[in-house]
Formats: structure tokens, C-alpha cells, sequence
């Protein structure tokens, strides 16, 4: 059976104004695995994370060189619909970014931009996904309370949930649990995993026993360069790179 | 020991002395506004009736009251606000959802600024000049232009105020789910804004309702009874004004009233808006 890479990083070097962030990147994301960015504060991984959905094209001053491919196409290029980009590929982010709206509200905002559900239709594919989103039982007699009444972990589901809602194929997590309790932080742990089956993950952690609990395979990004990428079980017990045995140790 | 307990007077001493300053000050310029208040209700009390509310202006010598006067304000004020705020809010929108750091953007913010700042005479002066002499007659639509080029200015400032609130990470969240800037701007940012945005519409209308200058070359005034924007048209500045210039007691009288009025119309708006406000600000 053929390893599909889903995403495939050629050569790229990221900028932002005169500070070069990423230097010469070339990496491969496999398809419906999860994989983790690990590293230092300021390494460049979120940064790293961020170009998969171009999430970086709202600001002036970052420009990215090279490519990455998705399923083949070049999102680097200039005639690449963003906003059909980031439907294919969704981010949840690290603080809870619930829309100051509904519950309900929030999922049918990113469904409505793509799709006309009548609203049997769109009850189902909310109820579907704070399910999977594992929300559903603690909201679904609440469905119109606003989201900002929710607890902090409960928002962050609820971002899981607006983004699988849109039937993304890649889904991007930027250190989603580090502002969140032990609790709620095993749960999302619990969840990425189940999201698997059906997704492909991008997790940037610097919590090194999430990567290692979670993730299939691991690159290590230090001063704006991959320096490991491996399976996780490789990069954890017999790390190839110095630093990243140095990094490893400190947990 | 010592010299350390006398720097510690020293210090107290210092903070005594400005905190009873600042008092001073604050009592003296309340004292001001009280007395203003007072002679307010003094004068206007008089005549504050029923009948200044239903009766035109009379002339001198006979019974009256401000209806004409109030019911013009209210028009070319209320179609100001309601012409000038909405392309406010796009250009507010413009400066800090496209334009935000370019050349253009921050060259129209300080065109605003200035516009914000301009005498209120200059601006019905222009208008007069370009829309009064070309059509040969004062307006009440003339007052109207007048008074929203004093409108949009402030609305302008108001909404990008609350615009520039918005938080980096909501417009983020937006955007990773796929939505286009419009959408963005029309059904998450707009709606959010709302509150502060109607906020600087009110503070405008309360502005505005007091300008006199830009009225005296394009609505004119009008003894009558007139509802049609088409000709001269009485607003409340302008006959108190008139009124209070006048040799005449009783229009004295009801100028005293009609500054009353005014003054009450815009204390209670000032006074709701930041009621509205601290709700909004309690909620987040």
C-alpha cells in the first residue's frame, strides 16, 4: 500500500520582513496520521504550522519561498484560493476563539459559507459534530445559550467542533491545549487520536509527553530548521540530532 | 533616622497639598457648571410648557412656543446622523480592515482629523457656496449636507475606535475556517462593533443638535411652520439665536426654554449612551 504524503514541504524559507524564520524546510505529512512539531519557544514551529493554511497571507511583511504541496498542488502559489485552502485544511488555535455567538451559531457560521443545509440538515451536522467533538452531552440542551458562557476547555471543544463542522481533510492544532486544566487536556488528548481515522493532524506541542502520547510522527524544529523527523517512537528513545536528545532530556 | 522621617513628611506633605489642589479645581469647574445649570432652570422654567411644544414661533408680543423649531432640528439632525453614518462606517472599515498600514490609510485618518477639528462655520460655508448659490434658495437639505459634514468625522473616529477592539484571534478563527473578508466584515465584525458604533451616532446627533454656525447659511430659518427640505427651515440654535438677540422680552423668554430643552435633550443622550456603555463593557 502506497504511504500517501498529504502534505509535502519542498525547500521552503519563510520571512517575516528581514528576519528569515524558516530555513530550507523539506518535510512530509502523511495522510490520516498525526504528525507533532516540537521545539523551542521561538523556534519557528507555529510558524511552520501556520503556512499549511496560509493563515499568514492576512498580515503585510511575511512572504514564504518554495512549496508545499497538498495532494499535489502547490498552495504557495499565487492563484490559490485561500478560502477554499482553509476549508480543506482547519486550525484550531491556542486560546478558545469561540465567535461571540450561539453554540449553535458558531458551527453553522463556517458550514453556511460552503454549503445550503435546510435546518434539519444543519441540526444533524451540528449534533455531529460536537459529537465527535465530544461536547454534545454537555450542550445539547443548550444550543442557543451564548458560547462564551462555556467553560474554557468546553470553548476549546467547541473550536474542534466549528472546524470538523466545515468537513476539513487536514486539521492544523497550534499548542490547542496549553492553556487548559490537566482534565480537559486528556480529553482533547483523547479526541486527537480518535480524529485520526479521518483526519490528517498537524500538532504543535511543547508539551513533550502530549507529542509523545498522541503523535505517529515528530519533527523537531530548532532556530528555523528541521533538524529530526522521524517516527515518534525513533525521535523519543534514540533521537538522531544532539539538540534533540538535549531538548528530550529536559522533560 | 531622623532625616528619613522628615523626607516621609516632606512626601505626605506633597500629597496633601495636590490632592486638595485637584479638589479645588474639580469644585471650581463644577461650581461653573452648576451655575450654568442653575440660570438654566431659572430662566427657562418659565416658559418650559406645554405650549413650547405645540405652538410655532410667534412674533414678537404674542403667545408661542418652538414646535417649528424643534420638529426642523429634529428633521435635518435625524437625516444627518442617518446619511453620514453609514458611509462613516465604511470608510472606518476601510481604514482599519484594508487600508491599515498604507499611505492611503493613514493620510484619510489625518484628513479626518482635520474635518473633525474644522470651524463648523467654515464647513456651512462651503456648503453654502456649492450647493446654496447653485440652486439659488437655503434648504433644509442644504442644513442637512452642512451638519453631516460634521457627522462623519466623528462617527469615523467613534467606529474606528471600536473597530480596532476586535481582537486579532476572532478575525484569525474567521479566516482559518475559510471566510472571505467581507463576510468576515459584514457578519463577525459589524455585529460585534454594533454597540459602540450606534454609541458614536448618538454622540453625534447630540453634537450636532447644538450647531448653530452651519445652519445660518443653509437652512436659513423660517417663522413658519415648514416640514419641506426643499425651503428654509427653523432649528432650535438658530432661534435661540434670534430670539436672544432680540429686543424683545418674551423672546427672551422662550430662548431661555428652548436652551433648557436643548441642554436636557443632550445631557439625557450623553447620559444613556454611557449607561449602554458600561453594560457593554460589564458583558465582556
Amino acid at each position: 500500500m502506497e504511504i500517501k504524503n498529504k502534505i509535502n514541504v519542498k525547500k521552503l524559507n519563510f520571512f517575516y520582513g528581514d528576519f528569515h524564520a524558516l530555513k530550507d524546510i523539506d518535510l512530509q505529512i502523511e495522510e490520516k496520521r498525526i504528525t507533532a512539531f516540537i521545539g523551542h519557544s521561538g523556534s519557528g514551529k507555529s510558524t511552520l504550522l501556520r503556512t499549511f493554511n496560509r493563515i499568514y497571507s492576512l498580515y503585510p511583511h511575511y512572504k514564504a519561498t518554495g512549496e508545499i504541496y497538498l495532494d499535489g498542488v502547490d498552495i504557495l502559489s499565487i492563484d490559490q484560493d485561500l478560502t477554499r485552502l482553509r476549508q480543506r485544511v482547519g486550525m484550531v488555535f491556542q486560546k478558545p476563539t469561540c465567535f461571540p455567538m450561539t453554540i449553535e451559531e458558531n458551527i453553522s457560521f463556517g458550514v453556511n459559507l460552503y454549503e445550503k443545509l435546510k435546518s434539519h440538515a444543519m441540526e444533524e451536522r451540528i449534533e455531529w459534530s460536537l459529537r465527535k467533538a465530544v461536547l454534545w452531552d454537555e450542550v445539547k440542551d443548550k444550543l442557543k445559550q451564548d458560547s462564551m458562557a462555556l467553560s474554557y476547555g468546553q470553548q476549546q471543544r467547541l473550536c474542534i467542533a466549528r472546524a470538523i463542522a466545515v468537513k476539513p481533510e487536514v486539521l492544523l492544532f497550534d499548542e490547542p491545549t496549553s492553556s487548559l486544566d490537566p482534565k480537559s487536556t486528556n480529553l482533547i488528548e483523547r479526541l486527537l487520536v480518535e480524529l485520526r481515522e479521518d483526519y490528517t493532524i498537524v500538532l504543535v506541542t511543547h508539551n513533550l509527553k502530549q507529542a509523545k502520547k498522541v503523535s505517529d510522527f515528530t519533527a523537531h524544529i530548532y532556530q528555523g530548521g528541521l533538524i529530526e523527523f522521524n517516527k515518534t517512537s525513533e525521535v523519543f528513545i534514540n533521537p538522531a540530532h544532539e539538540v534533540t536528545q538535549e531538548y528530550i532530556q529536559e522533560y | 533616622m531622623k532625616k528619613g522621617s522628615y523626607l516621609y513628611f516632606k512626601r505626605r506633605l506633597k500629597n496633601f497639598i495636590s490632592k486638595i489642589f485637584a479638589y479645588l479645581m474639580t469644585s471650581v469647574s463644577l461650581f461653573f457648571l452648576g451655575w450654568l445649570l442653575f440660570s438654566l432652570i431659572t430662566y427657562g422654567s418659565s416658559h418650559f410648557n406645554l405650549s413650547l411644544f405645540m405652538e410655532t414661533t410667534p412674533p414678537p408680543g404674542m403667545e408661542g412656543g418652538l414646535l417649528n423649531a424643534i420638529l426642523g432640528s429634529l428633521m435635518m439632525v435625524g437625516l444627518a446622523v442617518l446619511m453620514g453614518t453609514p458611509i462613516a462606517v465604511v470608510v472606518a472599515v476601510y481604514l482599519t480592515e484594508y487600508g491599515s498600514p498604507g499611505y492611503f490609510a493613514s493620510m484619510l485618518k489625518y484628513v479626518n482629523d482635520i474635518l473633525l477639528s474644522a470651524p463648523s462655520i467654515i464647513l456651512g460655508l462651503f456648503i453654502y457656496q456649492i450647493y446654496v448659490l447653485r440652486y439659488g434658495s437655503f434648504s433644509g437639505w442644504a442644513g442637512v449636507l452642512a451638519l453631516s459634514l460634521i457627522v462623519f468625522p466623528i462617527v469615523v473616529r467613534a467606529s474606528e475606535n471600536v473597530l480596532t477592539l476586535i481582537p486579532d484571534h476572532l478575525k484569525e478563527a474567521a479566516a482559518a475556517l475559510g471566510t472571505p473578508k467581507w463576510k468576515t466584515i459584514i457578519f463577525l465584525i459589524l455585529p460585534i462593533s454594533r454597540t459602540g458604533i450606534v454609541t458614536g451616532a448618538v454622540l453625534a446627533f447630540a453634537r450636532v443638535s447644538g450647531e448653530t454656525a452651519p445652519l445660518l447659511f443653509t437652512a436659513l430659518n423660517n417663522q413658519f411652520m415648514n416640514l419641506d427640505l426643499n425651503k428654509p427651515m427653523a432649528s432650535l440654535p438658530v432661534v435661540i439665536f434670534q430670539f436672544a438677540m432680540s429686543p424683545y422680552d418674551d423672546w427672551h423668554k422662550i430662548a431661555w426654554s428652548g436652551a433648557l430643552f436643548l441642554t436636557l435633550i443632550v445631557l439625557t443622550l450623553n447620559v444613556c449612551v454611557r449607561l449602554i456603555f458600561r453594560q457593554k463593557i460589564i458583558l465582556h
